[in-house]
């Protein structure tokens, strides 16, 4: 093994380098299944993005993405992976240089976190003292202490063994990241902070990700692209979250994202986002942060009789005003154009 | 010659009962000085051979249960042939395994040899096997997905996982053998099964007692040294859970 392989090429600092994938016409035919798992899936994901794979289960999100890194093999089409085929390599080199995140971890229960962070670049052939150098960077990226190295998985909680899965996944700096519901079996809050702290590690990682899920509301929160599969693995609509919440292709979609749809576009924008009405000297009766959701803006006003409120920003100086009608007017921003060959 | 013979004349009538102490002519229940007269030519050579017995028997079993584990925790079809043919040796009893072995490889230390390995075939094979199947299936997805090889996988994740039933495996067989090693006596006079059917044949029982006592001493010594052994190599399985 030599570490040419590697997807990265020096010193343990994370790279800016991220793969673009593309499957096209993708099929995956099970032997003996009367229907395909996923039929003729074409979507593209630029370097750099996370696309989050959704749909109830049963839709293949999951067969997609282990389609990925081989971990199923397809029946027909092609993954491309920065142009590249997956098919062309052994799949144990092919997913070194994909970090591979699961529901359920699978951390090695006899490994301490330091060996179970350093995986991947003692099989890419590391030297010593570079994996212990990345593991402990690792380990501050995810934000863990120090001192959990030399623990062992069972000595964790639910939430840093989580972390140790990204960390271990992120070990080898690779280029693409597959999340299968990473956050799945965490309690409410806990699994909003990690999405929140996924939020951030992405922001200094700028990896691909390709995240599924489940839950509509944590794709909206993570995806820069979000692909709802129908059942049979085809694909019903893959747009940005705001396009999908503003222009369901169908109403299998309509229905996936919600009745509240308007109200998740809302949580998408910020009040910092809109141009505020000019502070018209009578005083509105409540004041709220510019950095406000325009859902949280609007349930505010809702729940205070429609008065307007002044916006402030964060030393408390009146930036301008709000209303619901402004609020009401921000979701027609950006009319998205239906597709008119849509069905 | 006449006369009365000399008190000394006397003492070779009761032959090998050492210094012939009071505890011995009059056939104590329990004599130590026996014991001490004896170890160096009767008892510490019967305990090295059953020591050897033991291990032979152990390290060919396990390499044979091992290879066949293996095999059988790639094709799992393998499985019952496999548990089908150890359990049948398992169920011979084992004067009747030497009966039948005699034939081929005589009143010898093999005959001792295959009827004991046979007998430790079907816990390590089966406790093996358990320990590589009992490992975590998502802990083998993650394995995979990081791009470790089938002979990766086996090596560095599920042996080490397996250890635990290996090693409780292995306890279960060396006690067997120890125990089962001293009816090797039928067919070879070795181990500690000598001194104990020689003590069976005679009414001073010192010596059955002794060699009985070895035999138990030592299945309890290899049974706390392959614990200590599974605690230095599991130290994973003692951590406290926090959670």
């Amino acid at each position: 093994m030599n570490s040419d392989n590697t997807a990265q090429t020096e010193g343990p600092t994370a790279y800016p380098r991220a793969a673009s994938l593309e499957l096209r016409n993708v099929s995956k035919q099970y032997p003996g299944a009367s229907r395909p798992a996923i039929e003729d899936l074409t979507l593209t994901v630029p370097a750099g993005e996370v696309c989050v794979l959704v749909g109830p289960s049963g839709c293949g999100k999951t067969t997609a993405m282990r389609l990925v890194n081989r971990m199923i093999v397809l029946t027909s089409g092609k993954i491309l992976l920065d142009g590249a085929s997956v098919m062309e390599r052994k799949p144990p080199e092919l997913r070194r240089e994909i970090g591979y995140v699961i529901q359920q971890i699978g951390l090695f229960p006899h490994l301490t976190i330091a060996d179970n962070i350093a995986t991947v670049p003692r099989l890419l052939g590391w030297e010593k003292d570079r994996v212990a150098a990345r593991v402990q960077e690792l380990l501050a990226l995810v934000q863990l202490p120090p001192e959990l190295a030399d623990r062992y998985p069972a000595q964790l909680s639910g939430g840093q063994r989580q972390r140790v899965g990204v960390a271990r996944a992120l070990a080898a700096d690779p280029p693409l990241l597959l999340m299968d519901e990473p956050f799945g079996a965490i309690d409410p809050i806990a699994r909003a902070r990690l999405q929140d702290e996924l939020l951030q590690l992405q922001q200094r990682v700028k990896k691909t990700i390709v995240f599924v899920t489940h839950d509509i509301d944590e794709a909206i929160k993570l995806g820069d692209r979000i692909a709802i599969l129908r059942e049979g693995g085809v694909l019903a609509q893959y747009a940005p979250p705001d396009e999908l919440l503003a222009a369901p292709a169908d109403d299998f979609v309509a229905q996936f994202v919600g009745v509240d749809r308007g109200l998740k576009r809302l949580a998408l924008s910020r009040l910092v986002d809109v141009e505020l009405l000019p502070l018209n000297g009578d005083h509105a009766a409540g004041t709220v942060d510019v950095q406000t959701s325009l859902r949280d803006a609007a349930s505010l006003m809702l729940a205070d009789g429609n008065r307007p409120l002044t916006v402030v920003d964060g030393d408390g100086k009146p930036l301008g005003q709000v209303t619901l009608e402004l609020i009401s007017a921000a979701l027609d921003r950006h009319p998205p154009a239906p597709d008119p060959s849509a069905p | 010659m006449t006369g009365p013979l000399p008190l000394a004349a006397a003492q070779p009538v009761i032959p090998d009962f050492g210094r012939g102490s009071t505890c011995v002519r009059d056939n104590g229940a329990f004599c130590w000085d026996w014991v001490s007269d004896h170890w160096g030519d009767t008892l510490r050579p019967a305990l090295m051979q059953h020591l050897q017995l033991t291990a032979i028997a152990i390290v060919l079993g396990f390499a044979i249960a091992f290879v066949l584990a293996l095999a059988a925790h790639r094709r799992g079809r393998l499985t019952t042939p496999v548990v089908l043919v150890t359990g049948l040796l398992y169920t011979i009893p084992s004067l009747a395994l030497f009966q039948l072995l005699v034939p081929f490889t005589g009143l010898s230390r093999t005959t001792a040899e295959v009827a004991l390995v046979s007998y430790t075939l079907l816990i390590l094979f089966r406790n093996t096997l358990a320990g590589l199947a009992g490992v975590p299936e998502e802990v083998r997805d993650a394995a995979r997905g990081m791009g470790l090889t089938q002979r990766q996988l086996l090596w560095s994740v599920e042996l080490p996982l397996a250890l635990p039933a290996i090693v409780a495996g292995l306890r279960i067989a060396t006690v067997t053998v120890i125990s089962l090693a001293t009816v090797a006596v039928f067919v070879v006079n070795e181990g500690l099964g000598a001194p104990i059917y020689a003590g069976l044949q005679q009414t001073f029982k010192t010596e059955l007692i002794a060699a009985g006592a070895l035999c138990v001493a030592l299945a309890l010594i290899a049974d706390g040294l392959l614990v200590l052994l599974q605690r230095v190599l599991t130290p994973w399985t003692r951590v406290a859970r926090s959670r």
